[in-house]
């Protein structure tokens, strides 16, 4: 043995110390080991965000403006034809990416400030804030979303605005349960009784103690969390209480052209049309959930690393 | 039983056995070429740190290695059979019948859905050795030559509703029913009070001796293996430092790395008599929401500068002393004074300064720092809170304080993970001093460390305890510990203060019965003496 015990120093034990990566570098790395479904996921989720994003660069037409022939076919005008007002059908498309996609994540973001904030408050506190908050909880889980939504946007007015509100404490409900869950157990570790004992405000204790602990069961929650609203808003957009015209948006458009399906037999593309935006909502749905299954494969410990 | 005594020949025999364990995507040596070999009936001892590679090496020696690790190199030979060339199969086999293991925490190691007669067959009975209602009857057999209180019935139990040590116990049974020819025992009474590690290691050591069986004892506790082992091997970092029979490494121990593991308890500080009390507490009674008291009446005078250990067994109240102190638990009786000030009973209602003037350490410093915050969030948070720095005064006091507990700037962006056990117990003392407290309790700081490190701990502690005058609540249930640092002691048992007062008085006989106990059942270096304390003990029924 080369090492003499005599001089003890604390900084010579051996730690395991890991290279300092930037969070690039330790991106680049996670991303070279993706699997194919990842990278399948990942490259939907870009080339939506981009069209959202670029909507009016990219869409030939307008999303409301109306041409002469309505149910016009597929042609070089117009390349998935027209609907029964004569609108652009692949405007629509391009243009609903950016509706449907902007009111989704605008509405899970207010879903887990209200459910992640409570459930995390519900967490620390414990006692009667937890209780009634639970409770309160169990009771809006008790009703089926669909209608209770449907009902309150009846009774609301369906604008966008009362659209995100309504969604958004409806879905909170399900944040509210996971992040309390998830806070519970990292509430009781000492180094929260630590921060107590040191005189901390509940906000310190919510925000750095707990939140950065419990942060990628939330990322993943966020990605299926995105999938049920968006599902939800095409849902009542079909029903007619979603997003209005002449805002373009998936599950209207569903709605809009679903009579074509029964002219399959004459004219196969006409029938295809409103196959589109179900199949953009589907695919979106696909893309995330791929993506959220290779996040919650890399952060959930039950990997094996040696396969 | 089955074994001829006379037959000595050897058992298992590992050559230059070597281990990897992946990490931050490259392999790493655990065990650099170790030999081993071990006799039949006879008890190796293998001592070392955490982190020398003990528990992969016991685990080797049943041709195992653990996921994430390899083997690349030597032999291991059982009965002349090498174990590193058989295929899972054949090893399984062998695995619940000629080998048996006994995990650390029999806690975890149960499963609490199932009744303990049926987990202790549960291998005997898979690998087809006898039928079931026979091994139940042996089962049985070996509840009582392990001195398990009602041998008969306690198998129809469910692990919860037996103590830690009567687990353990069943343990071994469980180990023993499949008559296997080497047993492995990982650490099996470290999660265990004195009193309680008393009676487990009479039972193991009986129970080996009796059936003549070969065993692995790992433990880092070397008075335990004095009285265990025939054979003594000591592991550093992956590689066998010294290896002898126990007598004469007890005697005359070569290396220096041995013998400074024998000179750890040498620390002694003075005690000091001082009148000026800082903390008091008064008739404190004290429960958990509507259960059953768990402190009664406890009053503890903490002497301004002072060391006033807490020792008991747990379960004695000894941490929840700590958190009626601190405001976590208000009492439901009785009153805190600090400084002849009367302390608010509720956390929530001390001034901020009040709870700087007392800090607390806890056991586990992995449980007791965020994991995400770095060790300047962590030593500078205090600074930031109580004494409003920043900026550049901020990071210069924290290195400052990472000085003192003799660690330096080199550490700042570390997370907890990428420090030692003891590092990270020095980090937590920084955080603690950073708020500038007259009042310090340790709750079980060093338990969780290896010897060598529990002293560097220790020195620290007193060396700031001189110059900064702290006064310390140190709460533990290792007597060396109380020994080396401690002004005062309290005794505390079953929620009652059974002795209070200096430390020379208390260490003195004569003695109420329960500290009697308790400082007889603490392991010495002597061989003898688990022997000795026994029969000292039966003499008393």
């Amino acid at each position: 043995m080369s090492k003499l015990d005599n001089q003890y120093s604390a900084k010579d034990e051996v730690a395991t110390v890991f290279i300092r990566r930037t969070f690039f570098q330790r991106a680049l790395i996670t991303l070279k080991k993706a699997p194919f479904t990842a990278w399948l996921g990942m490259t939907i989720v870009c080339v939506y965000i981009f069209v959202a994003v670029f909507a009016p660069f990219i869409a030939p037409y307008g999303e409301a403006q109306i041409f002469k022939d309505p149910y016009a076919p597929w042609d070089e005008i117009h390349v998935f034809g027209t609907d029964r007002l004569g609108r652009d059908i692949l405007s629509r498309l391009i243009y609903g990416a950016r509706n449907t996609m902007g009111i989704a994540i605008l509405t899970t973001l207010l879903a887990f400030i209200i459910g992640g904030g409570l459930g995390l408050l519900a967490a620390i506190l414990r006692g009667w804030v937890d209780q009634f908050l639970a409770r309160f909880v169990d009771i809006l889980m008790a009703i089926p979303s669909l209608i209770f939504a449907l009902m309150l946007l009846s009774i609301f007015g369906s604008t966008a605005f009362n659209l995100i509100i309504i969604i958004a404490v409806l879905d909170s409900t399900r944040v509210f349960r996971l992040s309390r869950a998830v806070g519970m157990n990292v509430a009781v570790m000492e180094y929260v009784e630590a921060a107590r004992l040191r005189g901390e405000k509940i906000s310190w204790i919510m925000g750095r103690e707990i939140l950065p602990n419990i942060l990628p069961p939330l990322v993943a929650e966020f990605g299926l969390r995105f999938c049920y609203v968006f599902l939800m808003i095409a849902s009542l957009s079909f029903l007619g209480v979603g997003i209005q015209p002449p805002t373009a948006d998936w599950g209207s458009m569903v709605r809009e052209t679903g009579e074509l399906i029964q002219y399959a037999q004459y004219d196969i593309t006409a029938a295809m049309t409103p196959i589109l935006p179900a199949a953009a909502i589907g695919i979106l749905t696909i893309g995330v959930n791929f993506v959220v299954d290779w996040f919650l494969y890399l952060t959930s410990g039950l990997k094996d690393e040696h396969k | 039983m089955s074994t001829n005594n006379t037959d000595s020949s050897i058992l298992l025999e590992m050559k230059n056995v070597s281990i990897e364990g992946y990490s931050d995507e490259s392999w790493h040596p655990i065990i650099n070429q170790v030999d081993l070999s071990i006799r039949r009936g006879e008890v190796l001892g293998l001592i070392g740190e955490s982190g020398a590679g003990k528990s992969t090496l016991g685990l080797a020696a049943m041709g195992f290695v653990r996921s994430g690790c390899r083997f690349t190199g030597g032999s291991v030979l059982f009965n002349g059979k090498d174990l590193t060339k058989m295929n899972e199969r054949e090893k399984q086999k062998l695995w619940g019948t000629k080998f048996s293991y006994v995990a650390q925490s029999a806690a975890a190691a149960f499963n609490p859905a199932h009744r303990l007669i049926n987990q202790t067959i549960e291998a005997s009975v898979s690998h087809g050795i006898g039928k079931q209602d026979q091994l139940q009857r042996e089962a049985i057999k070996l509840y009582r030559e392990m001195q398990l209180p009602n041998p008969e019935e306690i198998g129809d139990r469910y692990p919860h509703q037996v103590s830690g040590g009567q687990l353990q116990r069943t343990m071994t049974a469980m180990a023993m029913t499949s008559k296997p020819d080497l047993i492995i025992f990982d650490e099996p009474t470290t999660a265990l009070d004195v009193t309680t590690q008393v009676n487990v290691l009479a039972t193991i050591r009986n129970i080996v001796k009796e059936h003549n069986t070969a065993a692995i004892y790992i433990t880092h506790d070397l008075a335990v293996v004095a009285q265990m082992a025939d054979r003594i091997q000591v592991l550093r970092y992956g590689d066998t430092i010294e290896e002898s029979e126990t007598n004469n490494m007890l005697k005359t121990p070569k290396e220096d790395y041995t013998k400074s593991l024998w000179a750890v308890r040498s620390i002694k500080k003075k005690e000091k008599k001082t009148t000026d009390s800082i903390l008091s507490i008064e008739n404190v009674d004290a429960s958990y929401g509507s259960g059953p008291k768990v402190l009664q009446n406890v009053s503890i005078n903490v002497p301004k500068g002072g060391t006033v250990a807490i020792v008991g067994e747990s379960g004695s109240g000894k941490s929840t002393t700590a958190r009626v102190i601190t405001g976590l638990l208000p009492p439901q009786k009785g009153r805190i004074f600090f400084e002849g000030k009367k302390l608010e009973a509720n956390l929530d209602e001390r001034s901020k300064e009040n709870l700087r003037r007392i800090q607390m350490i806890y056991q586990s410093p992995d449980t007791s720092m965020n994991p995400r915050h770095t060790v300047k969030d962590i030593v500078g948070r205090p600074l930031e809170f109580y004494h409003n720095m920043k900026g550049n005064e901020y990071s210069k006091r924290v290195i400052e304080l990472l000085n003192l507990i003799e660690l330096d700037e080199s550490f700042i962006d570390r997370l907890p993970s990428e420090l030692s056990g003891g590092q990270k117990q020095r980090i937590c003392i920084a955080r603690a001093l950073a708020a500038e407290p007259e009042l310090i309790i340790c709750d079980e700081v060093t338990s969780a460390l290896d010897q060598i490190v529990q002293e560097g701990i220790l020195k620290l502690l007193l060396r700031l305890q001189s110059e900064f005058n702290i006064s310390y609540i140190f709460i533990t249930h290792d007597i060396a510990t109380v020994k080396a640092i401690s002004d005062e002691v309290v005794v505390m048992h079953n929620g009652y203060v059974v002795e209070q007062g200096m430390k020379s008085k208390i260490f003195s006989p004569p003695h109420p019965d329960y500290t009697k106990l308790l400082l007889s059942s603490v392991p010495e270096m002597d061989p003898k003496w688990l022997t000795k304390i026994l029969s000292s003990q039966k003499s008393k029924y």
